[in-house]
C-alpha cells in the first residue's frame, strides 16, 4: 500500500492503495467517483475513459501509481452544473439507452472536441469508434458530437 | 460523497408522506377492470393499503409518478408515465418518475422481458391517470359550484372558460382525495392525445450525462465487502480442491468461501479480490462431457438426420406435397452460442442477516431473485427486500437470478453485506448463453410456383423448441411440417433479446428469398402472395394477424422504392416477434468492390408509439444490435471452456460499422403491442439477402464474417 495524491476535478484526494491498482477502481472503490464505469478492463470498450491533462485515456488500464501530477477529469467534474456543451447536446439529441456507456462517451467526445473543435464527421466517428455502446446508440451520439460542436464557436 | 443508497433509497412511501397532504391515487395492476381508488396521504403513509401502483399530486404541484418496471435501456421509466400523464392532462414538466421497489402486494408483473410491459399496463396506465383528472375537475366543480361538464384540463390546471376561473392541480389534490372515486371512467379519445406520440427525452438524461450513481454497480453501502468468483473454467468440470493460502494472504482479502461449485474472494476492494482471485490454486473434476465447438457440429448433423424430433405443427400431407413438387428447395442455416454482453456486467448487493434480507442490483426479474434467496437462506420472502437500480443493458441476461443467489451465498456466508463482481470475463464466460442452433428448411413448388410444402426442423443446445410454429409462414401453406431436437449440453442457456426468433428470423427470411427466386418471384410479391393465400383461405390456425404483417411489408417496400433503385441491392425481411410486426430492406452498394451495408429501412407496426424518441431509438438500436450479432458475434468453445473472453476476441458492433437505420411507423391507433425486441430478429436477413443480391451468394451461417463469401469485406 502506498499514499497517492491526486487531483480530481479541481480538488485534492488522498488514496492508500496498492500501486498498481488501476485508476478506475480508485475513483469507484476509494474515492465514491462512481460516474466512471467498468465495462472490460482491458482498454477495449471505453466505458472508463476520463481526461488526463485533458487527453482521454483509458483508466482501467492506467495504474494509480503513473498518474503523478496530471490533473484528472472524471464525468461528475466535466462541468460544474453538468452543463458542458456534449452534456447538453446528449440530453437535445436524447441519445441514452441503458445509459451506462455514456458517461465514457460524453468523456471521449469532450476529449475531441478540446482538440478539433470543428470535427469531420470522419474523425467523429472515427474516434468515437472505439467507444462500445451495446444498446446501439451509435447514430445518436454521432449526432450529438455534431450538435455539441454547433454549440462550441 | 453521494451514493446509489442515499440518492435512490427514498422510496415512494417516504415521498408521498413527505408530501404535505394532497391527492394519493392507487391502482391496481392486476385486473385491468379493478377501479383506482382514493385513499389518503396517513393510509399510504402507513402502507395500510391495498393497491399496486400510485401517483400523488403534492400541494407544490409535483406529479409524482412510480413506475415499477426494471429499467433496462427500453425507456419504461420515462414511457409509462407518459401514459399516466397524458390522461391527467399533467404538465409534464411537473412530473417526477421513481422506480419501484419489488412489491408484489401492490404492483404485478415487475419484469422486464418479453416487450409486454407497454401492452400489459396499458390500459391499467390510463384509467390512473383518468381517474385522478376526474376526481380533480369534481373538486373544481364543487369548489366553483358549477356543473363538472363546464370545466376542462390542460397542462396541470382546471378551467372554467366562461368564468375564467381557473386552479391548479396541487391547488385542488386536497380537496380531490376526499372524494369517492368515479365507478366508470371515460379514456380519452386516442386522436385526442397530446403526450402520447410525442417525443419526450429520457428522465435519466441528466443524471446519465453527470455520472450520477444509478446502477447496481454503483451501489456501495458503509461496510460493504467486495467479492469476486471463481466459477469453474469449462462447462462439465465440477470442484475438487481449493487452496487459498495464497489469497487469503494478500491484502484486503477478508476471507475466502466455497458454495457449489464456486470460490469466493471476499475483501475491501474490487481489485485486491481480483488480484487474490487470480492467485487462487483450485482443482476441477470432470462431471459432464466437456463439448467443444467441433462437437457441436457433429452433433448438429446427426440430430438433423437420425434425431428424435418433436413435432410443433403439421398442417395437410407434407410428404405427399414434396412427392408431387416440381422443384425442392433445401438449405440449412446455423448460427453460434452468443453471450449477452450487457456493458454493465452482473453484479448484486446482499446483506443476510437472521431476521431478514437486503437485495440491490440489477435485476429484470425482482421476484424471481427474492424467490431464489428465500430458498437458499431458509427466509421468508416478505423479510426479503429487493430494491431496482437502473440496470446497464439486459437482453435477457438479467432474467437469471444466479448473481443474486451467489451474493445471497456469499453474505450469509461471511456475515457481512457483499456486492458480489462479475468480471467481463466471468461476464462472458458464466454462460447462460443464446443458444446454438442448426435448422434445415425445405419447400415444395409446383410448376407454377406456388408454395405447395414446407418443412422446417431446428436442432438446438438447450434450446428447448427451437422453432415457432405458429409464426409465418404457418398457415399459408397446405403442407407443413416443423419439428425439433434438443441436445443438452452442459453449457448453460437462456433467453437472450428476442429468444430463439433472433436467429430463426434471419434463418426463415433468408430461405424464403432462396425459395421466391427459385419461384422466379420478386421477394417482396412472393410474401405478399402467401399472405393473401393466409388471409383468404388460412390452413389451420394462424396466430398472426395477416392485415398488420401486409401493411408493413407494403410500407417497407414503399418507402425504399422496393426495386426501382440503380446501383442499390436490396434485401427484403419481414418478421412478426412479442406481438408487434417490423418489416426491414437493407440496400448494399458496391463501393471499391466490396458490397457495403448503407442502409436499413424499417416499417414498424407496434400499435400506437408514445414516445417517438425512444421508440425511434429502440428500433436503431435493434437493428444495430441485430447486424452486430450477425455479422460479428461468436462464441466459440475446446472442451468446455469458452474461447472467447473478452471484447478483444469477441466482437461488438462499432459506430463505422453501423448503417444509416430510416424508421417509420404505422399509426393504425392499435393499442401498444411492443417494441423492445421485435426490431431486432429481421436484421439479418435484410443485410442477407441485399448481400445476395449483390455477390449471388448466400450467407447461410452467423458470423457472417467467418463466410467464404465474406472474406475480406470486414
Amino acid at each position: 500500500m502506498a499514499l497517492f495524491k491526486l487531483l480530481i476535478n479541481n480538488r485534492a484526494y488522498d488514496a492508500d492503495v496498492e500501486r498498481d491498482t488501476p485508476l478506475l477502481w480508485v475513483l469507484r472503490d476509494n474515492l465514491g467517483l462512481v460516474g466512471t464505469k467498468y465495462g472490460c478492463g482491458i482498454a477495449q470498450c471505453g466505458a472508463c475513459t476520463v481526461h488526463l491533462d485533458g487527453k482521454a485515456v483509458r483508466s482501467c488500464v492506467l495504474p494509480v501509481s503513473a498518474v503523478g501530477k496530471a490533473k484528472v477529469t472524471t464525468i461528475e467534474g466535466l462541468s460544474e452544473k453538468g452543463d458542458h456543451p456534449v452534456q447538453q447536446a446528449w440530453d437535445e439529441v436524447d441519445v441514452a439507452q441503458c445509459g451506462y456507456c455514456q458517461a465514457g462517451q460524453i468523456m471521449t467526445a469532450a476529449a475531441l472536441l478540446k482538440e478539433k473543435p470543428k470535427p469531420t464527421e470522419e474523425e467523429i466517428v472515427s474516434t468515437m469508434s472505439g467507444n462500445i455502446c451495446r444498446c446501439g446508440t451509435y447514430h445518436r451520439i454521432r449526432e450529438a458530437v455534431k450538435v455539441a460542436a454547433s454549440k462550441t464557436n | 460523497m453521494q451514493t446509489l443508497e442515499q440518492t435512490s433509497r427514498r422510496n415512494f412511501m417516504k415521498i408521498a408522506a413527505a408530501a404535505s397532504g394532497g391527492l394519493f391515487l392507487g391502482f391496481n395492476w392486476t385486473n385491468s377492470t379493478a377501479l383506482p381508488v382514493v385513499v389518503d396521504a396517513k393510509s399510504i403513509a402507513a402502507g395500510n393499503i391495498n393497491f399496486n401502483s400510485y401517483l400523488s399530486i403534492g400541494t407544490d404541484n409535483i406529479i409524482t409518478i412510480v413506475s415499477p418496471n426494471p429499467e433496462i435501456g427500453q425507456g419504461i421509466k420515462t414511457a409509462f408515465p407518459m401514459v399516466v400523464a397524458e390522461e391527467l392532462d399533467a404538465d409534464w414538466k411537473q412530473v417526477k418518475t421513481v422506480q419501484g421497489n419489488l412489491d408484489t402486494g401492490i404492483f404485478e408483473r415487475q419484469v422486464t422481458g418479453g416487450s409486454g410491459a407497454v401492452p400489459h399496463s396499458w390500459e391499467r396506465l390510463r384509467k390512473a391517470g383518468a381517474t385522478a383528472r376526474h376526481l380533480l375537475v369534481e373538486a373544481a366543480a364543487a369548489k366553483w359550484n358549477v356543473p363538472a361538464a363546464e370545466l376542462t384540463t390542460e397542462n396541470g390546471e382546471v378551467l372554467h372558460k366562461t368564468s375564467g376561473k381557473s386552479a391548479t392541480y396541487g391547488e385542488l389534490a386536497e380537496a380531490a382525495s376526499k372524494l369517492t372515486a368515479p365507478t366508470e371512467v371515460k379514456l380519452k379519445n386516442e386522436k385526442d392525445f397530446k403526450l402520447i406520440g410525442q417525443s419526450v427525452r429520457n428522465v435519466d438524461n441528466h443524471n446519465i450525462a453527470t455520472g450520477k450513481p444509478l446502477f447496481g454497480l454503483d451501489f456501495y453501502k458503509e461496510g460493504m465487502l467486495f467479492a469476486l468468483i471463481q466459477r469453474p473454467k469449462a462447462f462439465g468440470l465440477k470442484l475438487k480442491s481449493v487452496d487459498s493460502a495464497a489469497a487469503k494472504a494478500m491484502p484486503g482479502i477478508v476471507d475466502v468461501v466455497t458454495f457449489e461449485n464456486s470460490v469466493a474472494v471476499v475483501g475491501k476492494s474490487t481489485w485486491q479480490v481480483k488480484k487474490a482471485k487470480d492467485a487462487l490454486k483450485i482443482e476441477y473434476e470432470k462431471a459432464a462431457e466437456l463439448e467443444s465447438t467441433a462437437d457441436h457440429n457433429r452433433i448438429f448433423s446427426q440430430l438433423m438426420d437420425n434425431g428424435e424430433a418433436t413435432v410443433r405443427r403439421k398442417d395437410g400431407d407434407v410428404e405427399a406435397a414434396f412427392k408431387s413438387a416440381a422443384k425442392v428447395i433445401k438449405a440449412e442455416y446455423q448460427c453460434p452460442f452468443l453471450p449477452h454482453s450487457p456493458l454493465e456486467p452482473m453484479n448484486f448487493f446482499a446483506h443476510v442477516r437472521e431476521d431478514g434480507v437486503e437485495l440491490v442490483g440489477p435485476t429484470q426479474t425482482p421476484e424471481r431473485a427474492r424467490t431464489e434467496v428465500a430458498k437458499i437462506t431458509g427466509i421468508a420472502p416478505e423479510k426479503i427486500t429487493v430494491e431496482i437500480t437502473r440496470q446497464g443493458g439486459g437482453f435477457g441476461r438479467r432474467l437469471s437470478a444466479d448473481f443474486v443467489i451467489e451474493a445471497a451465498h456469499v453474505s450469509k456466508l461471511v456475515k457481512a453485506p457483499v456486492k458480489v463482481v462479475w468480471t467481463r470475463e466471468d461476464d462472458m464466460t458464466g454462460g447462460t448463453y443464446r443458444p446454438a442452433v442448426r435448422y434445415r428448411f425445405e419447400a415444395a413448388l409446383d410448376k407454377s410456383g406456388t408454395l405447395i410444402g414446407y418443412k422446417l426442423r431446428g436442432v438446438g443446445m438447450n434450446s428447448g423448441n427451437s422453432t415457432r410454429e405458429d409464426n409465418f409462414p404457418s398457415g399459408s401453406v397446405d403442407n407443413l411440417l416443423i419439428d425439433s431436437v434438443e441436445h443438452k449440453s452442459p453449457i448453460t442457456t437462456g433467453p437472450w433479446r428476442a429468444p430463439i426468433t433472433n436467429f430463426l428470423a434471419y434463418a426463415e427470411q433468408s430461405f424464403l428469398d432462396e425459395v421466391a427466386e427459385a419461384a422466379g418471384k420478386d421477394p417482396v410479391a412472393f410474401r405478399l402472395e402467401l399472405l393473401e393465400k393466409a388471409k383468404k383461405s388460412p390452413v389451420n390456425a394462424v396466430k398472426y394477424d395477416v392485415d398488420r404483417m401486409i401493411a408493413v411489408v407494403k410500407m417497407a417496400a414503399e418507402k425504399s422504392n422496393w426495386g426501382k433503385k440503380k446501383g442499390v441491392y436490396q434485401g427484403f425481411s419481414v418478421y412478426f416477434s412479442h406481438r408487434s410486426y417490423v418489416a426491414q430492406v437493407g440496400e448494399i452498394v458496391m463501393q471499391k468492390g466490396k458490397p457495403v451495408l448503407k442502409n436499413v429501412i424499417a416499417a414498424v407496426d407496434c400499435g400506437i408509439v408514445i414516445n417517438q424518441s425512444g421508440s425511434l431509438q429502440q428500433v436503431r438500436g435493434g437493428v444495430v444490435d441485430g447486424l452486430g450479432h450477425a455479422m460479428y458475434g461468436n462464441m466459440t468453445f475446446k472442451d468446455g471452456a469458452p474461447d472467447q473472453t473478452n471484447f478483444n476476441g469477441f466482437r461488438l458492433i462499432r459506430m463505422n460499422e453501423i448503417p444509416e437505420v430510416d424508421v417509420h411507423f404505422v399509426n393504425n391507433g392499435i393499442s401498444p403491442t411492443g417494441l423492445g425486441e421485435p426490431a431486432l430478429p429481421p436484421a439479418g436477413a435484410a443485410m442477407a439477402n441485399a448481400f445476395y443480391k449483390a455477390t449471388k451468394q448466400r450467407l447461410r451461417n452467423q458470423p457472417f464474417v467467418n463466410e467464404e463469401a465474406f472474406k475480406g469485406i470486414s
